[in-house]
Formats: structure tokens, sequence, C-alpha cells
């Protein structure tokens, strides 16, 4: 009897949120308030530079986001993304500045390492069967200390974009009449628009799911679910070789030893974007606006006169929040 | 046997579509092994539930030490000294014995648990069992046996008068269940009230006094044991029901074609030796009691746990299963007996749990074919007659039967030519379960092999054509339909007496 009064609920009487997408629309709701309060709260804010300055912070914790939302869907996690990011950015830096490569060699490199190390992630779990939390905290490990023996522990200084072989900084940002902009944003959201298709309409992105909702009921269908299983830590690897491309385009010098911590803002802004910890669900365009919150808590709060500590202690409550509602509306469904 | 320590009378209890009992009675006195035995799902259970306060019942008395009680939870039943067994062994593994018999109420010395008393205490109850533990040692280094004795001095240091067993020797050895029938003797000398649940037919007749059968929530009877027979036993509990429209002939076709050949399966202690043949257009149907190994058979054959030794053929030709992967390219579908957790993906909708199995056929490449996707899906939701507003429901929303169906659709738009139903009607409504068993017979008239492992007697005997009896992981016996009975099957399913 239950099920029959469920069945049509679902089926009709939807409410104007879920039919908006759920909370990823909320999300949406609450980054653009953000904007708007902060806006409204400091005349500084109101700038476009910091418009420009808060893209430019996002595109790597974007990057990240998107690439770790697919461990997360099969009920994992992927805590080597920050310390990769820097490891990858380090190695292919090293081999521009010190070794004469061309920048895009180099940027070929950072790329693959990060394949390399999804491909080692993904056999730890799915092979070795290793915890998802514990396999990629030692190669969380692993990669910060290969960086920094690879670049001898010294700070490696990307081109800069009018030296020879800097153009890969105007992959992000591009001058016009002296004016910046941000065509960065652009590609990352071509990067959401395929990611939401290969999500929704490839084998790839419906068997992530599927492992992550049920991962016993889908081997017993025949799936291979060892290969699906490593491929979300590939596709998590890529997205941090993209995200160090971006992290060394956007900043100066990139420092051995750094990246802790970055892994923790993306793994965030995909959970308050609706990607369940629990695996199953979750969606691109969601992560993406959950990345927004926390890169405008970041930026908004200093100018709000808040430092950046308070930016962590409001991230984590607002992480709590995201979780919680996550865990009610699972409640919710499975009465 | 002594006095009447405790008396059920008329326990009547309903759940949302069943009756699960219908005026149970039951009598149990002190210093003596009672035996609880019917087939699964009789009740059993859930007269013990009923009894410990887990279930509050709808009618009918339970009178306890001379008063009417009605305990609200296993606490209160266990203060009084009602204490159950449990099959599955709630052990704490990293604990030491001592530290899990008392746990909840351990012993204080001021703030600090007084470790040393709770192991004097524990030696004491080991004394009083006559059996060997070292309180001290961990929980996780004791045998199954052992663990389980530890269980029973947890019950007896609640000051227990009466002790359900609930299938205690299911996993013990034999010299194990040697040692636990020397407790079972001693606590009864000690004048406790034993009820035992078991299906074992020689272990009722070893250790038990008396015998109460029940059958699809009824109370049929109660036999002194030494008087009783097991054929007496096995006629109360299958009874003189008459089942609906029993299959009476073998309607596969006298070429019919072997399409599955086993031979001599091992996997595991749940599978030994099982060697049997499946013909085109066929109903196979593999009874037994709890823990017969059916299960497991089906899986080692899908490739859903590995395989010690056996050979497969499949239309003549030897196979090798090693994962479900294989099995499924093999043209098997296996449904699982426990739908949420290996059947369907419930936070998927009716479209993507369809097409499962197949979605190579519904996608160019890596890219799936949504509009094929969904045609397909459509296409066996009208053929199946599952209820549904649409294909993009969640499989959650569904009724059982009609997840069930959505299973069937996954495997037939597979085109397997084997299935595999474990208890294909579990937990689905009485329409429900006609419409499934029609569709099974369908299935087995176009051609599919069928194999269909049931618990229930009715089912067996109204869908198979031949029927395969298991017993603790072997078989045990192949019948034709047109000979099989409900009491030749249950002596197949049970052990012989000694």
């Amino acid at each position: 009897m239950a099920n029959k009064t469920v069945t049509k609920t679902a089926g009709t009487n939807k409410s104007f949120i879920d039919r908006m997408g759920g909370q990823k629309f909320i999300v949406l709701l609450i980054v653009i308030a953000l904007f708007i309060f902060f806006c409204a709260m400091s005349p500084g804010f109101r700038k476009y530079t910091t418009v420009v300055s808060i893209l430019d912070y996002s595109y790597y914790i974007t990057l990240m986001a998107i690439g770790v939302a697919f461990p997360l869907m099969t009920a994992g996690v992927d805590l080597s993304i920050g310390t990769g990011l820097v490891c990858y950015s380090l190695i292919g830096g090293y081999l521009i500045v010190h070794q004469g490569w061309p920048t895009g060699a180099g940027m070929v490199v950072s790329i693959l390492l990060g394949v390399l190390f999804g491909i080692l992630n993904g056999c730890l779990v799915a092979i070795m069967e290793l915890p998802p939390f514990l396999a990629t905290l030692c190669t969380c490990m692993i990669t910060r200390g290969v960086g920094s023996v690879v670049v001898g522990g010294f700070g490696i200084p990307w081109p800069t974009a009018a030296a020879p072989g800097g153009w890969f900084r105007s992959i992000f940002k591009i001058q016009v009449n002296g004016m910046n902009i941000p065509i960065g944003f652009l590609w990352i959201i071509l990067i959401v628009i395929i990611m939401t298709f290969v999500l929704n309409h490839t084998k790839m992105g419906r068997y992530t799911l599927a492992i992550g909702s049920n991962k016993e009921a889908t081997r017993l269908s025949g799936v291979n679910v060892r290969f699906y299983h490593i491929m979300a830590y590939v596709i998590c690897g890529f997205f941090a070789g993209l995200a160090s491309i971006s992290y060394s385009a956007i900043f100066a010098t990139v420092q051995p030893g750094s990246g802790a911590g970055f892994e923790l803002e993306a793994i965030g802004g995909a959970i308050i974007g609706g990607v369940s910890m629990t695996g199953g669900v979750g969606s691109i365009t969601g992560t993406l606006a959950g990345v927004f919150v926390i890169c405008l808590l970041k930026t908004g709060l200093p100018f709000i006169g808040l430092t950046a500590n308070w930016q962590q202690i409001i991230t984590g409550l607002v992480l709590i929040v995201a979780v919680l509602f996550d865990i009610l509306k699972r409640k919710k469904e499975g009465k | 046997m002594g006095e009447v320590i405790l008396t059920m009378k008329g326990i009547d209890k309903s759940f949302p579509g069943v009756h699960a009992l219908d005026h149970v009675d039951l009598e149990e006195r002190k210093g003596e092994v009672h035996a609880l035995m019917g087939e699964n799902g009789a009740g059993k259970s859930t007269l013990m539930k009923v009894l410990t306060g887990i279930y509050k019942k709808d009618s009918g008395t339970i009178t306890y030490e001379g008063k009417e009680v009605e305990f609200h939870n296993t606490r209160e039943a266990q203060d009084a000294g009602v204490v159950i067994v449990h099959q599955e062994l709630n052990m704490l593994g990293h604990l030491t014995v001592a530290q899990n018999i008392f746990i909840g109420r351990e012993f204080k010395k001021g703030i600090r648990i007084d470790d040393k008393k709770m192991n004097e205490e524990a030696r004491k109850l080991f004394d009083r069992m006559n059996i060997d533990i070292d309180p001290r040692e961990t929980m996780s280094n004791l045998t199954v046996g052992k663990q389980q004795m530890c269980e029973i001095a947890k019950a007896i240091s609640h000051d227990a008068k009466v002790i359900i067993f609930d299938e205690p020797s299911a996993a013990l050895t034999e010299a194990e269940i040697a040692e636990l029938f020397k407790i079972i003797r001693d606590l009864r000398e000690q004048g406790l009230g034993i009820i035992y649940i078991s299906h074992r037919m020689d272990e009722i007749k070893v250790i038990t006094d008396r015998v109460t059968v029940m059958r699809d929530g009824t109370y049929v009877g109660t036999l002194v044991t030494e008087d009783s027979t097991k054929d007496d036993i096995i006629n109360m509990m299958v009874g003189r029901v008459i089942y609906e429209d029993p299959k009476t002939e073998n309607m596969t076709p006298k070429d019919a074609p072997v399409v599955l050949k086993v031979e001599h399966l091992n996997a595991g202690k749940m599978v030994q030796d099982v060697s049997f043949e499946l013909h085109k257009g066929e109903i196979l149907g593999f009874s037994g009691l709890m823990g017969a190994g059916r299960t497991e058979t089906a899986r080692a054959l899908f490739g859903a746990d590995p395989i010690d030794s056996g050979d497969i053929y499949i239309n003549g030709k030897k196979v090798t299963i090693k994962s479900p992967q294989d099995a499924v390219r093999n043209g098997i579908g296996y449904l699982s007996e426990d739908r949420k957790r290996f059947g369907i993906v419930v936070q998927k909708t009716v479209a993507e749990n369809t097409t499962m199995a197949t979605l190579d056929a519904y996608a160019n490449g890596p890219f799936i074919n949504k509009k094929k996707e969904k045609e397909v899906a459509e296409k066996y939701v009208e053929s199946l007659a599952t209820k549904t507003p649409s294909v993009d429901q969640l499989v959650v929303n569904l009724s059982g039967g009609n997840q069930q169906k959505v299973v069937i659709a996954k495997w037939l738009t597979r085109n397997s030519d084997i299935l595999i139903f474990d208890e294909p009607t579990r937990g689905i409504d009485v329409g429900a379960k006609n419409e499934i068993y029609k569709l099974m017979n369908q299935l087995a008239a176009e051609g599919k092999a069928i194999i269909m492992i049931s618990s229930e007697m009715t089912e067996i005997l109204r869908m198979s054509d031949r029927i395969i009896v298991m017993c603790e992981g072997k078989k045990t016996g192949e019948l034709d339909i047109s000979e099989a009975t409900q009491e030749n099957i249950m002596n197949m399913a049970t052990r012989e007496i000694n």
C-alpha cells in the first residue's frame, strides 16, 4: 500500500525545487545569494578584478572536483589529487624550465602523470581491494614526495606570459586593451557539458553510478565492474592533471610540499553540489555550483573583514549542512 | 520433566497481508527440551520473537512462572529469564570472552571496569557448564562451536529459566554438536526449559523430549518424541492441505535437448559433488530446507562465487565460468533471492535496470542510445505488465512483484537461454505471484530452460517438471513431478535418523 502512494507522489506531484534539479538548484541559489551578499556588503568586492580573481582561483578546484566526483559516486574517494596536482605541475614545469622541453610536451607529461596515478589508485582500490581512503592517502604521500624529489626542493616558475613558451597562460586569461578576460571559464563550461554527457549518456557514467548504488548487483548483471571501477579513478587522475595545468597557468611559482588540502576543497565542493558520499548519486553541474560556494566564501569573507581561518570554519559548517541534507533525503526515500 | 514453566496460548499475529501466527499454542516444562519444528516460513521464529518481546502479539496469552506476562523488548525478557541464543552469533570479535558475556552490565570498581571479577564470574559459568574456555581469550580466536558455548554462557548468566536455541547446530561440526548436546542435557538436569528450533530430524530424536509442529502459521500438534517416528513428524509438517493446481506431469517434450549439464560441482562446504541436467523448455525445481546449499549451487554456476572443481557443459560444449560476465556471455541469467542486494539497483530507473546486462546492445560504442533503451524498457513493461507510471520511475518506488518483473526484463533483453530463479516469489503478494508463475510457464513454453530454487513446497509442486532435492550441500534426490509428493521430498530434504 505504502508503495503505491509513493509512486503517485514521485510521478506527478514533484515539488518546484525537484523539477528544477533538487539540490543542484538550491546550491545555485546559494551561489547567487552569496554573490549578492558580498557585493552588498563590500564595495571592494564589487569590482571586475575581484570577479576575475574568483574565476582564476576556481579553475583548478573545479577541475579537481569534477574528477573526484567519479570516485565519490562509486562510494569511494581520492585524497591524492591535491598533492598530485602539485607533483604533476612540478615535474612538467621542471622539464620545461630546467630541461628545455617545449611547453606543450611538459603539459602532456603533467596530464599523463595524473592518468598514471589514477591507474595506480584504481588498481589499489578495485583489484587489491584497499579501502579508497587508505589507498589514496598513501598515494597522496607518495605524490608529495615524488614532486619534491624530482625538483630537488626548489619552487618551479613556469614561463611567464611574456616569456617564450608562456603561451599556455593565455589558455585561461587573455589581455585585450589592458583588460584581463578570464576565458578559462569558457573551457570550464565546455568541460562541464562534456562530462555531464559522459555521466548521463555513456556506459562509463552509467556504471560509475551503478557501482556506487549497488556494486554486487552490477557485478551479477555481468558488468566488468573492475574495469569501470578503475576507470573512475583514471578519470579523476586525468582531471587532476588538467587541474595542474590550470594551476601552473594561474600562479607564478609552484612550491614543492604544497597542495595538501586542495583535495578537501574539491571534495567539499562536489558534496555541497549534491554528490553523495555513499555513492550512486551526483551531477557535474551541481559540482560546479558547489565549488563556487567554496570559492565565493574564500574570496568574499576577507572583504567583509574575516580572515582565511573563518573561511575554513564556515566552509566546514556548510559541508555539514550539505551532508545532513543528503542523509535526510536518503531517509525520506527509504520510507 | 517437571512442572509447566511457560505456556503460550492462542497467540495471534498479523503483518500487513500475512497472517503470520494463527492461534498458536506452546507449552514448556522445567527440565524439558522441546523441539519446535515446521517448514521454512511456518512461523517458528515469529512465535519466538513474540515470546521475547521483539514483536507485539495481537491476541493470546503468555503465562510464565504462573503469572501472565508480556515482554516489551528482549531486555525485559532477559531480565525475567527468557533468553534466546541466536543462529548468527552476536559477538564482538576483538573483546575477550568475559567482556563479551558481560557486555552492557560490566562489573565495576569505582569508575573502573573490574575485568578480574568478570573473568572470575565467567570462569564460574564455564565450570557450571563443564567446559574449558579461558575467559581472557580473545573472542575471534575461538572456533564457531566455542563461540556458541560463550553465547550459551551469556544466556545462563542472565539467570535464564527458559533458553531458546534457534538452529544452534547449523554451523557446528559433529564433535561440536556432541559437546553442545552435553551442555543442553546438563541444563535440562538443572531444571531449565529448553526450546530447540532445528530442521535436523536426527537431532530431534536424540536430544528432545517433545516436539511441537507448526505449519503456515498454525499450531498442528505436539508429540512425545520417544513415541513418534520421523514419518509422523513429516506428516504433521506437510499436512494434508490441498495445494493450488499442482503439476501432474512433466511438460517438457521427451526429445528436448540438454541445455545445461553440471558434473561433480564443488564449491566450498555448501556445494558438494552436485550433478544434474537441465533440458530446453524445462522448469527444474530445487527443493530443500534453509541452508541446503541450493543458492550456493546457483551462485557457483553463475560465477558469483568461485568453483573448486567440477565441469559445466552448455549445449554439449564444456565452458569455463569464472565470473558473472562469463556466465552472462554463456546465456545464463540469475534472479537472486535477495532482489534489493543482488538483483536491482534500487536508486536507478526501470529503464536503466532493464538494460543493465545488455547495455552494449543499446549503445553506439561508449554512448548510450537513450531512445532505444527507453523503447526496449517500455516493450518489456508492456509485455510483462509491470505496473509503473513510466520507465523513468526509480525502481525503489515499485512493489516487490514489479521489481521482480524488472529483473526478469533485464535477463530477457539479454536473451538468456538459461534462467535461474532463486525464490522467485519471495516477498511478493499472492496476485503478483500468479503472474510470475504464468510468466515462468510462458518462458518455458518458449524454450527457455529454467532452474527454480524454492523453499515453498506449493511452488515446487506447482511449477516444476522435475525436482532436485538438496540437503546440507549434497544432492539427495531427483524426482519427476509425476512421482513427487510432499512426503518424499521432505524425506529427502532431511537427514536420516541414525
